[in-house]
């Protein structure tokens, strides 16, 4: 193989990395953020909640969850305007990793609430509380404890699954590995170096949230 | 301009969708069996083994199967050799379902008690035939729900094959969508038609993880 | 030459020396009972012996086999050198005549007839022949700690050791499985085994072994041992005065 490594591009390309980096920091904060909200609501809804909600929510979740990311991003950006819906490509991305996520977590989350002891309801029930004061109190926080780690690693796996969000245009990592190879044709070392970027950003993700899971549930009486 | 009904979209969505299929099946076949290497490596009795299989595994797992896809594309040309996208799009599939179904199995195993390795270890086995008489034939039952679920990520991870140009069922609804401009119905259509093949594949896979949980608790 | 020689043995995990020092001698047909508190190292020592744990010092030796740490050294000795378990570690996934058959093929290469052959006479031995097609859960904990018991017999071991083999079974079970374990010794067995069962090893037992923090405290004939206990700690432990 007589093919030279080159990496000079990257002096002069870096700002659009960093760019790049901190698009897709951000369509993972929000899409972590508002996903896991949305997952805990369908989550409650599917396991709780009232009986006309539920198939509904089922249905939500396991279209998402048949379905490839890619194609619900191409019909949230490129389908929904026929219905008069017009959106940004950062906003068609968070909208997409939202929705993608809320489906994700919810099953996770789902997981976790029935794994719960039947006695946890009914020490509940015994105080007066409601089923949903119940859920709040008493379930959720267990549960989620329970779960943080899949949920972990479900928020990495869609970090990284957003890197497809550069196919609408929207300006994150991989879109300005895109960029960067067909300005200085170096294919090859512009995605190895986005890969690694992206490696990077998975650990800490990772280690991000297993603080931010300690944090959340500080000694806490598990399972 | 030639009109398009919904069965010229169909149709064209449908028999993209055998690609989809074959890329599907092969993915989850060569992945099946580099995962196998892979697995045997991960609790190989050799640290370097082990610790070459783990960082693998990281790799394929830490970073997105679209790079892996780019440098699979991009890299395999730098051998001087016209990669076509089928190749690629299959060579980086197969690496990247090893690390899935690997760490998959990887479990697995591990959730075999400890008395079945020592049992087999005191009748005088070795590790080969400890994993292919004992572990394995009892791993295997339990591997099975998760690694049905896991064929539902190889296809809808196909998808992404479209990106570098493989003509499965994604590509075929950008080509058409520019055809008719009918975004709505394409995206549509393909959603289902992705339904159609996922959706069996994760509703078997938990049937047989209930029917699996109750014949644990029978026990 | 005896036929166990265990010298100078000593096993650490990690900072934590569990063995200091052990010497034991068996002779062929002896039955030794070895007795001590939890956590002073019973099992180490026979998982030793058996090769399922690496000694940091000393040696073992069954019937010349050395315990070295490679797999054809171990499997010289594990061919010698039978283990039974508190948990039976039956194979779940095969029948009881396919756990007795296994490893009869698939380490001594012996035929698949010659084997079942073998296994219709172990399970025979231990009571169990009816069950040959059963599989491990449809029986109860003392049919399934017998079926280990063929299971070990099966390989023709020159010794067998026993790790509390009756401590996982109800009560009423505890009976059959050592009045097997009676019957091997009438026969000339060489067991070790780590038992709570006094009884049995005053009436069974050639030299009970007691061991104390990591050491053969005091080893002598059941009589000596229970009735004239000679350490303050073994007269707690038996809890005399
Ligand atoms: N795999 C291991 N790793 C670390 N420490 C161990 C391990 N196995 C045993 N130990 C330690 O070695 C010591 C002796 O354990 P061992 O199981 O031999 O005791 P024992 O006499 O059999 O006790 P018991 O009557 O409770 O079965 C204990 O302190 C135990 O914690
Ligand atoms: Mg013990």
């Amino acid at each position: 193989m007589s093919y030279h490594f080159e990496f000079n591009w990257l002096a002069q390309y870096y700002p659009e990395i960093v760019k790049g980096i901190g698009i897709t920091l951000q369509l993972i904060l929000i899409g972590a953020v508002l996903g896991i909200a949305l997952g805990i609501a369908c989550a409650w809804a599917r396991a709780l909640g009232p009986a006309w909600l539920k198939p509904i929510v089922a249905t939500y979740v396991e279209l998402i969850r048949n379905t490839p990311f890619l194609i619900q991003l191409f019909f949230i950006f490129f389908g929904l305007p026929s219905l008069g819906l017009q959106l940004g490509e950062l906003q068609a991305a968070n909208i997409a990793m939202v929705v993608n996520l809320g489906a994700y977590s919810c099953e996770i989350i789902r997981a976790g609430i029935q794994s719960t002891a039947k006695g946890q309801f009914e020490a509940g029930a015994s105080l007066a509380m409601t089923p949903f004061e119940t859920f709040r109190h008493v379930v959720l926080v267990p549960s989620l404890q329970r779960i943080w780690p899949a949920l972990s690693s479900q928020v990495v796996i869609v970090m990284l699954g957003s890197s497809v969000v550069s196919q609408i245009a929207a300006e994150d990592l991989t879109f300005a590995a895109n960029f960067i190879q067909s300005r200085t044709f170096r294919a090859f070392e512009a995605y190895m170096v986005s890969t690694a970027i992206y490696l990077i950003l998975a650990i800490l993700l990772r280690q991000a949230l297993a603080v931010i899971g300690s944090f959340i549930f500080p000694r806490r009486a598990a399972r | 301009m030639t009109e398009f009904t919904l069965w010229d979209i169909l149709r064209n969505l449908l028999l993209a969708t055998r690609w989809t299929i074959v890329l599907s099946l092969v993915s989850f076949v060569g992945g099946g069996a580099v995962g196998l290497l892979l697995l045997f490596a991960r609790i190989s009795a050799r640290k370097a083994v082990r610790v070459f299989a783990r960082c693998y595994i990281e790799l394929f797992q830490g970073t997105p199967l679209l790079m892996q896809l780019f440098i699979a594309f991009f890299g395999l040309g730098l051998f001087g050799i016209a990669v076509p996208a089928w190749l690629a799009a299959g060579v980086a599939l197969i690496l990247w379902a090893a690390s899935f179904l690997a760490e998959i199995w990887r479990g697995c195993v591990e959730a075999i008690a400890k008395g079945q390795w020592e049992a087999s270890a005191s009748l005088g086995m070795g590790r080969l035939q400890q994993m292919r008489y004992v572990i394995l034939p009892q791993a295997m039952r339990i591997a099975i729900p998760p690694t049905v679920g896991f064929s539902v990520q190889v296809i809808k991870g196909t998808a992404l094959t479209s990106i570098i140009g493989f003509v499965e069922l994604s590509k075929a609804g950008t080509v058409v969508t520019n055809a008719t401009f009918q975004p709505f119905t394409v995206y549509g259509l393909v959603a289902l038609i992705y339904f159609a093949l996922c959706w069996p594949l994760s509703k078997s896979s938990q049937i047989l993880e209930r029917k699996l949980n109750v014949a644990h608790r029978n026990h | 030459m005896s036929l166990i020689e265990i010298t100078e043995v000593r096993k650490s995990f990690g900072p934590n020396e569990v063995l200091k020092g052990i010497n034991l001698d068996v002779e062929p047909g002896e039955v030794i009972a070895i007795i001590g508190k939890s956590g002073s190292g019973k099992s180490t020592l026979l998982r030793c012996i058996n090769g399922l744990e690496m000694i940091s010092g000393g040696s073992i030796s069954v019937a010349g086999a050395q315990l070295l740490d490679d797999q054809l050294h171990l499997k010289t000795l594990r061919l010698k050198v039978g283990m039974i378990f508190q948990q039976f570690n039956l194979f779940p996934h095969l029948t009881v005549g396919g756990n007795v058959i296994l490893s009869q093929t698939v380490v001594k290469k012996t035929a698949a007839k010659t084997a079942e052959a073998m296994a219709r006479k172990m399970l025979d031995r231990v009571g169990l022949g009816h069950k040959f097609d059963a599989y491990p859960d449809e029986l109860s904990g003392g049919q399934q700690q017998r079926v280990a018991i063929a299971r070990a017999l099966a390989m023709e071991p020159i010794a067998l050791l026993c790790d509390e083999i009756t401590s996982a079974l109800d009560p009423e079970l505890v009976a059959e499985v050592l009045a097997v374990v009676r019957e091997l010794a009438a026969e000339g067995m060489t067991l070790l085994m780590v038992t709570h069962e006094m009884k049995f090893a005053r009436d069974v037992c050639s030299r009970v072994v007691f061991m104390h923090q990591g050491r053969v405290h005091e080893i002598g004939p059941p009589g000596e041992v229970f009735s004239n206990p000679q350490t303050p700690e073994l007269k707690q432990f038996l809890g005399v005065h």
